[in-house]
């Protein structure tokens, strides 16, 4: 049984002009421990998964469809109060921009002991103690003076591991990391997504990690779910996806990433852009940009099916029509 | 901070000069003080001896400076209309119009914060939308109006409260109260709620906004997703980083109850300061306005100061901020 | 500093619209007007009030500034539908024997000629001073803004109050009445125009380093074109909420000044002064005299402030 189900998750925007269907029938897992990377453009509705997850969902969003259930455990429909003792203590999260995750009034010490006595019946010396353990652990040198410094005195590297500590307090089962390193410098992303690597490897965290970056997804991802237009486009392990992908998105996706070897003159693109909410054309999502696109893409939705060593939502995959060519990454 | 402080100290000293220079031009240019003192049958050489004795004719720099001399130690004249020195007559109104401007701030923010807060919260439950149409009343309504609105359903209808006067007061030293009468209470009712009420509606509709805005930062969002309870979001962050700005303002809103207790003070015909300014500007009582003036600038100054040492001591940003410049709004 | 997530959906653009007028009606403002009804109440309100304002001279029943037509018997009529009332004076006499119908309209449309003269001359004064600052910079803007933060320290009713007092000790007395309304309006100009100076000076900062300014300096546009083709039309929004809640100061400084007896004079009296003198009679039964100019004022207050903060919600971005 996986840690997390998402079954035809459905997430809706009432506005005056209509129903905005942002994500449309999502579907994927997350196994216990693995890290699974969830990249596509802006808008495509990654970070609105995220916070749906954990019912953080800002109104008038809300679930209209699908499922979700964490180990084993329906939580898309609980109150709001047994969602509360979810977060935090089984599912973290990390937003993107760590100087505004921070409340700038209070120190970093007086945070970190306050999450950990709302999850961990410890008293304050205790909570303090463990506060600066896990400073040390996500690597602030002089903790014992710096827990008791307010979050402006700490530089963006430093405070995105401050945020990481402060999701990891608990001990979740699970984090929903959202574009925890497009805030940063480059030079420090590389660090703080070892980091995140490294402690969730340690603790046996599973990771949901969210970002259009494919080259964080390649670092650190063990399964990557390429979203389009509120859809999975194609799932699979990260080493199948990106040298072999199979759904005609992902390999122009794969396609426009610049590469240092390889003679390359242009960068490949794909015509056109992604499709407002809204604005879905019928049957498949990518039909108007798909070089590949035939006459049952443009009336019929494709469910994920097995293509290769991945899944594909394309009805190039169907094993059920006539067959196909194999396409060959190049 | 140091750098800060003087920086602060020496503006105000410049505006405080400005208001001096201000108030004495009244002095010097607005009517002739001498026609104001004496009689028709005086001579004109008499006059020239009278204008020369007292130092009229000196430079104006001359003159000035011993008007700020003078103003320093609290003596500006003689009044016009009262034929007494000008401090002795305010030192008699100051006690009327502060009991009068603590009442009315203590009755707003113990009734506006609270208020505030609860519509920030539970933005769309009925109890905010009637707070927040009642709030919108109170802005609008002049203050005279309420005052009068007041006075006719208490005083005229009902016959519970008084409408004019300060009741029974007591003589301490040289303070009078009527915090110790039960007259001097019930006189204070009426006028304390009128001027208290601008500034309620004003307190609760910042509080609120305040609050809304807080409640959509990142850091709350983030404090939600750590599992705090929602005691702890709201009272425990929320309400600080909504304080903060509030804090300041509020200060700041001091300093309007002054103002707003000259209409209040007409309204009730309470023996303070501003009933005493309304009455002298009817008469062009100058050496009244002038000494209002300079009285009323060097509050404000003091308390502009006061607020934005408070908003360094309260947001922990500003200390290392070597600007100084406060946290704007 | 709310993140804006890129992934939240972005609205599907209207259809297009036929011309200009369908657009409009289709625009974002007027449908938060057509659904909000205390705004559309408001509105008519103030049309009302004002029209009638507006059109006193002919839609008033008597002339109360007419002294000859004035008689002393008349004085202290009650309303009509009260006992001792008639329907020549349908909202009853004062101590003079004026109609106070009458006198509430013609004080109705001086309290909104002050507060429109106030504004507009507010928005010159403060337009051109807020666009001369941010444009030129330097000691001149250190300077204006100088002058505007201690300005807005200071409430505006004691501003006002202080303007009109040392006006009153300068000018002769016979001569005082005359000149009133322009003191008045003059006392009642310094707070919005101040706030319409910061608000266009900060706008002029923002525009004044973007490149469509910097390439029309370039071509040698003169800074004026620049600044009423470009920087003008950016501001209009909130200088329009400011216009908007500034009336309704106006109109309630200029009763307050008016209440003191500080204002406006019997011989052009505003709903103010009318207030001053029927508070002598509240005890003594006259009510009608004090109630009527109250809700007039109050009326009128209250659907200025309404618009002005429906408008404002409406504008503001971070709201939509």
């Amino acid at each position: 049984m996986a840690l997390l189900e998402i079954e035809h998750l459905q997430i809706e925007f009432p506005t005056r002009r209509g129903v905005l269907r942002a994500v449309d029938d999502l579907s994927f897992t997350i196994e216990a421990g693995e890290v699974l990377g969830v990249v596509g453009e802006s808008g495509a509705g990654k970070s609105l998964t995220g916070a749906a997850i954990i019912g953080l969902l800002e109104p008038p969003g809300r679930i209209a469809g699908g499922t979700v259930v964490f180990n084993g455990r329906r939580i898309d429909n609980l109150s709001p109060e047994e969602l509360r003792h979810i977060r935090g203590k089984e599912i973290g999260a990390i937003f993107q921009d760590p100087l505004t995750s921070l409340n700038p009034l209070y120190t970093v010490g007086r945070q970190l002991t306050e999450t950990i006595r709302v999850h961990l019946r410890l008293d304050g010396a205790a909570a303090r103690e463990r506060a600066l353990a896990l400073l040390r652990e996500v690597g602030i040198p002089g903790a014992e003076q710096r827990i008791d410094h307010y979050p402006h005195q700490f530089s963006g590297g430093m405070r995105q591991r401050v945020v990481i500590a402060l999701a990891l307090a608990a001990n979740p089962r699970l984090v929903i990391a959202d574009e925890p390193t497009t805030a940063l410098d480059v030079s420090i992303q590389a660090q703080i997504i070892a980091l995140l690597k490294r402690l969730c490897r340690d603790h046996g965290t599973a990771v949901m990690l969210v970002t259009h970056d494919m080259g964080v997804i390649a670092e650190t991802a063990d399964r990557v779910a390429v979203m389009y237009a509120g859809r999975v486009a194609e799932i699979g392990s990260v080493r199948d996806v990106v040298k072999s992908p199979r759904h005609p998105y992902t390999v122009g996706l794969m396609g426009a990433i610049p590469t240092i070897g390889g003679a390359r003159d242009r960068l490949a693109q794909i015509d056109g852009a992604m499709p407002r909410v809204g604005a879905t054309p019928k049957g498949c999502a990518f039909n108007p940009r798909c070089g590949r696109v035939f006459e049952r893409c443009r009336h019929e939705r494709p469910e994920l099916l097995p293509a290769g060593a991945t899944e594909a939502a394309c009805w190039l995959y169907d094993a059920a029509a006539a067959p196909r060519k194999e396409v060959a990454h190049g | 901070m140091i750098a800060f402080v003087i920086r602060r100290l020496g503006q105000s000293i410049a505006v405080m000069l400005v208001v001096g220079l201000i108030a004495f031009s009244l002095f010097a240019y607005v009517g002739d003080p001498i026609s104001s003192m004496v009689g028709q049958d005086t001579t004109m050489a008499d006059r020239a001896k009278l204008r020369h004795d007292l130092g009229l004719d000196d430079p104006f720099f001359v003159q000035f400076g011993r008007f700020l001399l003078n103003a320093a130690h609290g003596n500006f004249g003689i009044s016009y209309q009262y034929a007494r020195p000008v401090q002795q007559l305010l030192a008699e109104r100051l006690p009327a119009t502060l009991e009068l401007s603590f009442a009315a701030a203590v009755i707003a923010l113990l009734v506006g914060l609270p208020m505030g807060v609860y519509t920030g919260l539970r933005p769309e439950s009925w109890l905010s939308r009637i707070f927040m149409t009642l709030s919108l009343i109170g802005v609008s309504l002049p203050t005279f109006l309420t005052g009068i609105l007041l006075i006719w359903i208490f005083a005229v209808v009902l016959g519970w409260l008084p409408s004019f006067g300060r009741g029974d007061v007591v003589q301490l030293g040289g303070w009078t109260t009527g915090f110790l009468t039960l007259s001097g209470l019930k006189a204070l009712i009426l006028p304390a709620t009128t001027l208290a009420l601008f500034q309620m509606t004003l307190i609760m509709r910042l509080v609120r906004s305040e609050m809304l805005e807080v409640l959509r930062t990142d850091y709350i969002k983030f404090a939600r997703a750590r599992g705090l309870p929602n005691r702890m979001v709201y009272f425990g962050h929320a309400l600080k980083n909504t304080l903060v700005p509030v804090i300041t303002i509020t200060g700041l809103q001091i300093g309007s109850i002054i103002a707003f207790s000259i209409i209040t003070e007409t309204v009730f015909q309470w023996p303070g300061m501003g009933f005493l300014i309304v009455q002298a500007i009817g008469f062009a009582d100058v050496p009244v306005m002038a000494c209002y003036l300079v009285l009323v600038a060097f509050f404000f100054v003091v308390i502009n100061l006061i607020v934005d040492l408070l908003y360094y001591a309260v947001d922990p940003r500003l200390r290392l901020d070597r600007t100084g410049t406060a946290h704007g709004h | 500093m709310v993140t804006e997530s890129a992934d939240l959906p972005i609205e599907p653009a209207p259809p297009r619209a036929a011309g200009v007028l369908r657009r409009a009606l289709d625009s974002d403002l007027l449908y938060s007007f057509r659904r909000s009804p205390l705004t559309v109440a408001a509105a008519l309100v103030v049309l009302i009030l004002g029209g009638s304002a507006l059109l006193c001279a002919w839609i008033a029943p008597h002339d109360p500034f007419d002294l000859a037509s004035l008689s002393i018997l008349d004085s202290f009529d009650p309303p009509a539908w009260v006992d001792g009332g008639s329907w020549t004076y349908p909202l009853g006499t004062d101590d003079q024997g004026r109609d106070v119908l009458s006198a509430v309209l013609y004080g109705m449309r001086v309290s909104m000629l002050v507060g429109f003269s106030a504004v507009g001359l507010a928005l010159v004064a403060g337009v051109s001073l807020g666009l001369l600052a941010g444009f030129v910079g330097g000691w001149v803007d250190t300077l204006v803004m100088r002058v505007c933060d201690i300005l807005l320290s200071f409430p505006a009713i004691l501003i006002a109050i202080l303007i009109d007092g040392v006006a009153r000790s300068v000018l002769p007395h016979d001569q005082q009445d005359q000149i009133a309304f322009s003191v008045v309006v003059l006392a009642v100009t310094v707070l919005p125009a101040v706030q319409f100076a910061r608000t266009v000076r900060g706008s002029t900062l923002v525009e004044r380093n973007k490149e469509y300014v910097q390439a029309a300096r370039v071509i040698g546009v003169h800074p004026v074109a620049i600044a009423f083709r470009h920087i003008l039309p950016n501001v209009t929004g909130p200088v329009l909420v400011i216009a908007t809640i500034s009336l309704a100061i106006a109109i309630i400084n200029e009763a307050t000044l008016s209440f003191l007896g500080l204002g406006l004079p019997l011989t052009q009296p505003s709903l103010g002064t009318l207030i001053r003198v029927g508070q002598n009679y509240l005890f003594s039964g006259e009510w009608w005299m004090i109630l009527f100019p109250s809700l007039a004022l109050a009326g009128l207050a209250l659907a200025v402030n309404l618009l002005g903060d429906w408008l404002r919600d409406a504008l503001n971005p971070k709201l939509r």
